[in-house]
């Protein structure tokens, strides 16, 4: 990756093509990753609501995938699903 | 017959800055009050509850937020204006670091007073001192007039170099002391500060930001960099910025030093603030006796003109700095550790003598001030110094 010079930079250190967040892939944090049983699942989207990493990919109202490349492994999806269709698991290499 | 076109009015420290701000008429001001700064913005409340200025003003709960509002509503391209002194700039000290590093003008006027403990209301430097490496601007005015003037042509330079700047005066001594002060027209003051034209705008929907993210060692030290730039920059803007107003208004306002009697000086005193009063008497009378001695008064610190003081100095034989400040670093003061800095480079340096003074608002007196010349001349004569640093005026 090549850096800029310092003169490069904005002044007041602003970052001006936002978002940036897209292109920080925070899945690498990962220690342990939610799993998904389909087969319990209702699609109330509560975990689609809580995850802070908007990793929980929902199409026509039903979730479809998890985006692991955003996907922190917080937990959060798993604490707020009543219907036990998610379950954290190590993460394996 | 002459025509006085001048507007002179008797006014405190304080009242001129009041109306300064009045004059300015800035989008924002948020403050919190302390003595003995308070009576700047309950004056300047009074004109906003008499709708004589179209300021939105935010009365907080501490300094910590009034310093916090103005970083928000400047980083929204408003105009922004605060005052404060001692404890309440020490309570905004982690938020000037922001300020100054994403680059926001805000003017503040600060009435300088001790730091606790012990507690003390009256005047030192100890706490815009203690906010010297923060990036702010920082101009220690002598007078109430000079304050007056300094804060109008501060808001053009803050603007201009996108840097906050304080504008500071001697609490007490200068913030509640009555002078003459020769003021413009609302509309001069208007003309000269323009408008805003800011480096970015938070509300600008069009062109979304992100300020003060995180940034760690790939690129903060880039940005310390790119601040440092912005201050080099302030240090041609403060002097052109001070010559247009001097020009414009006919004054005579003094932007980085102001020089008194320093021709063929052999002794020079730097000083900072109201205390140049009494060293220019003490100027004038040993200059009535022969003696060879000059004042230069300091009045920006930050940016510190270092270009200058070492022109200035360089044949200057005995050089005495007075501190109205303690470092605790038993070297001295803090503007003595900087002036031996600046002066460093030169080949020959002249004999340097620190005195420290003044601390919690102790009279500084004319016999003090002749005090500090029988020093100087004594170093003159016997070509050394021998202390580190002297307390003068204190009870031994």
């Amino acid at each position: 990756m090549k850096f800029k010079s310092w003169k490069d930079l904005p002044e007041g250190a602003i970052i001006t093509n936002v978002p940036t967040s897209l292109g920080f892939k925070t899945g690498d944090w990962r220690t342990k990753r939610p799993f998904y049983y389909p087969e319990k699942c209702k699609h109330d989207l509560l975990c689609w609501l809580y995850c802070p990493d908007s990793a929980v990919i929902v199409k026509a109202g039903k979730v479809v995938d998890f985006d692991m490349e955003y996907c922190k492994g917080c937990g959060i999806c798993v604490k707020v699903c009543p219907h036990d269709a998610l379950e954290m698991k190590e993460e394996e290499v | 017959m002459k025509t006085v076109t001048k507007k002179i009015l008797a006014l405190t420290g304080n009242e001129a800055a009041a109306y300064a701000m009045k004059q300015i008429n800035p989008d924002v001001v948020a403050a919190y009050p302390i003595t003995p700064a308070s009576e700047i913005v309950q004056i300047f409340s009074k004109y906003v509850s008499d709708g004589v200025v179209d300021t939105e003003f935010v009365p907080v709960e501490s300094e910590h937020s009034a310093i916090s509002v103005c970083v928000g509503a400047s980083a929204a391209g408003a105009r922004i204006m605060t005052a404060t002194a001692s404890q309440g700039l020490a309570l905004m000290h982690e938020i000037l670091y922001i300020a100054a590093s994403l680059r926001l003008p805000i003017v503040m006027v600060v009435g300088n007073r001790a730091l606790s403990a012990p507690i003390n209301i009256h005047c030192d430097h100890s706490d815009t001192m203690g906010s010297r490496d923060s990036g702010w601007i920082q101009m220690y005015c002598e007078n109430a007039d000079e304050v007056y003037h300094t804060l109008i042509a501060a808001v053009k330079i803050a603007e201009t170099a996108n840097l906050p700047c304080m504008v500071t005066m001697d609490g007490f001594i200068v913030t509640h002391g009555m002078e003459n002060v020769e003021v413009l027209e609302d509309g001069e003051v208007q003309e000269f500060v323009g408008k805003r034209n800011p480096l970015y705008s938070v509300l600008d929907i069009e062109n979304p930001i992100t300020i003060g993210p995180l940034d760690l060692y790939d690129y903060y030290f880039e940005h310390k960099r790119s601040q440092l730039e912005g201050v080099l920059n302030a240090k041609k803007i403060i002097p052109a910025v001070i010559d247009e107003y001097n020009k414009k208004f006919d004054k005579n306002i003094p932007s980085f030093v102001e020089e008194y009697r320093t021709e063929d000086a052999e002794i020079v005193i730097v000083a900072m603030s109201s205390a140049a009063g009494t060293l220019k008497e003490v100027v004038d009378i040993e200059r009535e006796k022969g003696e060879k001695i000059g004042l230069l008064r300091l009045k920006v610190f930050r940016p510190f003109p270092h270009e200058i003081l070492r022109e200035k100095l360089k044949n200057v034989k005995v050089l005495g700095v007075m501190d109205r400040a303690e470092t605790f670093s038993t070297m001295g003061g803090p503007v003595s550790i900087e002036v031996k800095a600046a002066l460093y480079p030169l080949e020959k340096r002249p004999l340097l003598q620190d005195f420290i003074f003044g601390l919690g608002g102790r009279e500084f007196t004319l016999e003090n001030a002749l005090e500090v010349v029988d020093i100087l001349k004594k170093i003159k004569k016997e070509e050394k110094v021998s202390e580190e640093f002297i307390y003068i005026g204190i009870k031994e």
